[in-house]
């Protein structure tokens, strides 16, 4: 630990915090608006989570507890990797409960407990412009958005629709932000946009490479975008969590064997673990899941 | 008796800037009228000026000096000074031209091309596509033809096509450039009965008639352009 | 015959530096009319055009339309949120290029509902069933619906654009060589459809163009233009048949005959 002595506290200097954080209160000021930013180099690649790094790294303090995830596990080499940064540079507590945390950095999903107040969801996003596919030019994106011209969102799921006959986007599924501004919630399962709708917890998103923050305040509308005639609609499955037994939640599937054989998990591995504590099974109350 | 049509102290010319700015003087001191009822005939050797008087009357060639007054819609319009929105409402609503050549349109049928003048005027499709068959059908056009673009016909087709779109509207001012030039005896006959049918309904006919037979059957009076030429000056 | 115009152009000038674009140009434009300017390239007819549609903005003079309300609003004055949203409502532009009014990567259905959605339409079967309305009226078959315009002939992809333009029953239209790049027997068909949506609509169009078949053919008045000057102007058959100025008769005269 000595030698990271000269490090400052979560690693980026006190200026670079300030201006994070800068921009970090305009996007609250302003809920789902793309705030750029200054994005530094971090010691770890593009795509690996800088923006949510930086942001958390920003708002971190001794007292907080660290939670992190990746598409929902906590025991994945992302989500395993950042906890270990942000240990060794800010020497905080880290915690896979997400009770407990009072900031939860995150790819790819929403923890199934419901977030409260105080709590603070850090979104990791790799492309932050939810018009990008459909208009590459930053000049247009930004004027279609100060101009809430948002017809090419709903072009989209136009296209969705006619190709598969329904809204076939299962994540990165657009939102409206306090009736305003539309958002890219960064690649969540579409399962997960009605938690973020009057969320508790603040939540902030982090695009490292592409230099933007932004950010839903607590108690904010989030309105996923649709048709009257094909309503947004979130994913259901058939058969509870093999292990839990939870019903309601997202799940995964896992391949078990070379015959075909899957089981469909929580990917919310804190929740499965957890439910599993309190007693509850899945048709599958393995030893397998305990490794 | 309504006279419709007044055309005073009209000159016309061209400067062919092509050919060094050559002016060809082509009307001098036009003056005649035409009343309701009446069929004028602009008589005269060809080049001295007819199908020119005519294209000025329809604004299609532009006045050097002088009036072309229309009764339109109990306004006076002045054509040689209009500008084009109203000489196209007075093409739509008070002064119809057949052509000696039909202009056509690609992909458009005989039919609605016959029918076109009336549905321009606000007459319902199926009113004026009857009104158009009806025309087309006195004038023999054989009625396989109706459906047909009339770009690939022949002379006497295209030019019947044309009368039709003329005689389609009631119009209470007609020029007839030549319209039975390409037409056998029998559609001249036919033609001849309609321009007798636009008299008796008080139109203004003006029109330029080659053809000595038909001219003796339709003109109330002939007047003479030499009179207007400005070579008769020069000689 | 109504009394007020739609458009009033007055003394429309741009400069590129010392070089003019258009200078002193004015008219006004009444609902249902069209108007054609010709002139070679160069002659300041797309600068013009761009500057009554405010894609450019003139070194001087004003235009006003007559929004819906019947205000007359002077263009240059509006901000730029209303001012699009003219531009995609009230307004149509057909490119020379399809590829720079449509998107190419997106269906034929999703680029004729985009306009309808820009307003708020949010019934995918209306927009749907109006999509497929419209390529028929543009005589493309609805089994293309589906399908993204790279896959569309160039006649078809222009009849698209138009189909684009039009959804939103827009008052005015502007066209800049709609027939440019098409086949002669694809130019026919697309003038043909050009003339009959404009005449059943009551469009009022500006159509810019070198061609003065197509000024003959669509529009009621037309306007030369020559270094940047409008130097004849009129009704489309005494400009074409009875032109005066010495740049129009030569105009006129190197038309080929067929």
């Amino acid at each position: 630990m000595t030698d990271l002595a000269s490090y400052n506290f979560a690693y980026l200097d006190e200026q670079t915090k300030r201006m994070i954080r800068r921009a970090i209160l305009k996007a609250i000021a302003i809920p789902g608006y793309q705030v750029p930013f200054a994005s530094r180099e971090m010691p770890m690649p593009y795509g690996w989570g800088t923006g949510g790094v930086q942001v958390t790294a920003s708002i971190i303090g001794p007292d907080d507890i660290l939670k992190v995830i990746d598409q929902g596990a906590d025991d994945t080499t992302n989500a395993v990797s950042i906890r270990a940064f942000f240990e060794k540079v800010a020497n905080v507590a880290v915690t896979t409960h997400t009770k407990e945390a009072t900031i939860i950095q995150t790819r790819h999903r929403i923890p199934e407990q419901k977030l409260g107040e105080g709590q603070v969801l850090v979104y990791q996003v790799p492309i932050p412009e939810p018009l990008r596919f459909l208009e590459p030019r930053e000049t247009e994106t930004r004027k279609m958005h100060a101009l809430e011209e948002y017809g090419l969102m709903h072009v989209k799921l136009y296209e969705d629709i006619a190709r598969n006959g329904r809204i076939s986007t299962t994540y990165a599924y657009p939102v409206k932000v306090a009736g305003r501004y539309v958002m890219d919630p960064s690649p969540t399962p579409k399962f997960d946009n009605p938690k973020m709708h009057m969320s508790d917890a603040l939540q902030l998103f982090g695009a490292g490479r592409e230099k933007r923050i932004y950010a839903v305040p607590p108690y904010t509308d989030v309105v996923s975008l649709d048709f009257e005639d094909h309503p947004f609609e979130i994913q259901k499955f058939e058969q509870p969590c093999a292990l839990c037994g939870a019903r309601g939640v997202y799940l995964d599937e896992v391949v078990l064997d070379d015959k075909g054989g899957r089981m469909f998990v929580c990917s919310d591995t804190d929740h499965c673990e957890e439910r599993r504590e309190e007693g509850h099974t899945g048709e599958m109350p393995s030893q397998e899941a305990a490794e | 008796m309504a006279t419709p049509l007044v055309v005073s102290e009209v000159f016309k010319s061209f400067t062919m800037h092509l050919r060094d700015g050559i002016r060809l003087p082509v009307v001098n001191n036009a003056n005649f009228s035409v009343a309701s009822g009446e069929c004028v005939v602009l008589g005269g050797p060809s080049g001295i000026g007819k199908s020119s008087i005519l294209k000025m009357l329809y604004g299609n060639y532009a006045v050097d000096a002088g009036q072309i007054l229309v009764d339109h819609r109990d306004r006076i319009v002045d054509i040689a000074t209009a500008d084009p929105r109203a000489i196209l409402d007075v093409r739509r609503h008070t002064m119809g031209y057949v052509s000696q050549f039909l202009r056509t349109v690609p992909r458009v049928p005989a039919l609605d091309v016959v029918a076109e003048p009336l549905v321009a005027r606000g007459v319902e499709a199926a009113e004026a596509k009857d009104k158009a068959s009806e025309l087309l059908a006195r004038l023999n056009l054989p009625r396989e033809l109706w459906g047909l673009p009339p770009a690939t016909f022949s002379g006497g087709e295209q030019q019947r096509v044309n009368i039709a779109r003329g005689f389609i509207t009631t119009h209470q001012i007609l020029l007839l450039d030549e319209p039975t030039a390409s037409l056998d005896a029998v559609n001249r006959r036919v033609v001849v009965e309609m321009i007798r049918q636009k008299k008796e309904a008080g139109v203004a006919l003006l029109g330029i008639f080659h053809d000595e037979e038909v001219r003796e059957a339709v003109a109330d009076r002939i007047l003479d352009v030499a009179q207007f030429s400005p070579r008769k000056v020069a000689a | 015959m109504t009394d007020t115009p739609l458009l009033k152009v007055n003394s429309v000038s741009k400069f590129y530096g010392q070089r003019i674009g258009c200078k002193d140009v004015s008219f006004d434009l009444w609902p249902g009319e069209v108007l054609a300017i010709v002139g070679e390239s160069g002659s300041g007819k797309t600068t013009l055009l761009n500057c009554i549609s405010t894609r450019l903005m003139p070194t001087a003079g004003s235009v006003e339309y007559r929004m819906r309300d019947g205000n007359f609003r002077d263009l240059y004055h509006m901000g730029e949120a209303e001012r699009r949203f003219l531009m995609r409502t009230d307004w149509g532009f057909v490119h020379q290029n399809p590829a720079d009014g449509l998107r190419m990567t997106v269906s034929a259905g999703a680029n004729v509902g985009e306009r309808l959605m820009a307003v708020g339409d949010r019934h995918y079967g209306k927009i749907r069933d109006t999509a497929s309305d419209w390529l028929t009226r543009v005589e493309i078959g609805t089994d293309r619906i589906d399908d993204q315009p790279r896959a569309f002939s160039g006649g078809m992809r222009q009849r698209l654009q138009i189909a684009r333009n039009l959804v939103t029953n827009p008052r005015l239209v502007f066209m800049d060589e709609p027939t440019g790049g098409l086949d002669v027997s694809v130019q026919a068909r697309l003038l043909d459809l050009v003339r009959g949506l404009v005449n059943d609509l009551g469009l009022a169009a500006i159509i810019v163009t070198h061609d003065l078949a197509v000024a003959r053919l669509l529009s009621h008045r037309m306007m030369v233009m020559k270094d940047g000057f409008v130097i004849e102007h009129g009704l489309t058959d005494r400009v074409l048949d009875d032109p005066r100025e010495p740049y129009t008769q030569l105009l006129v005269s190197s038309i080929l005959q067929v």
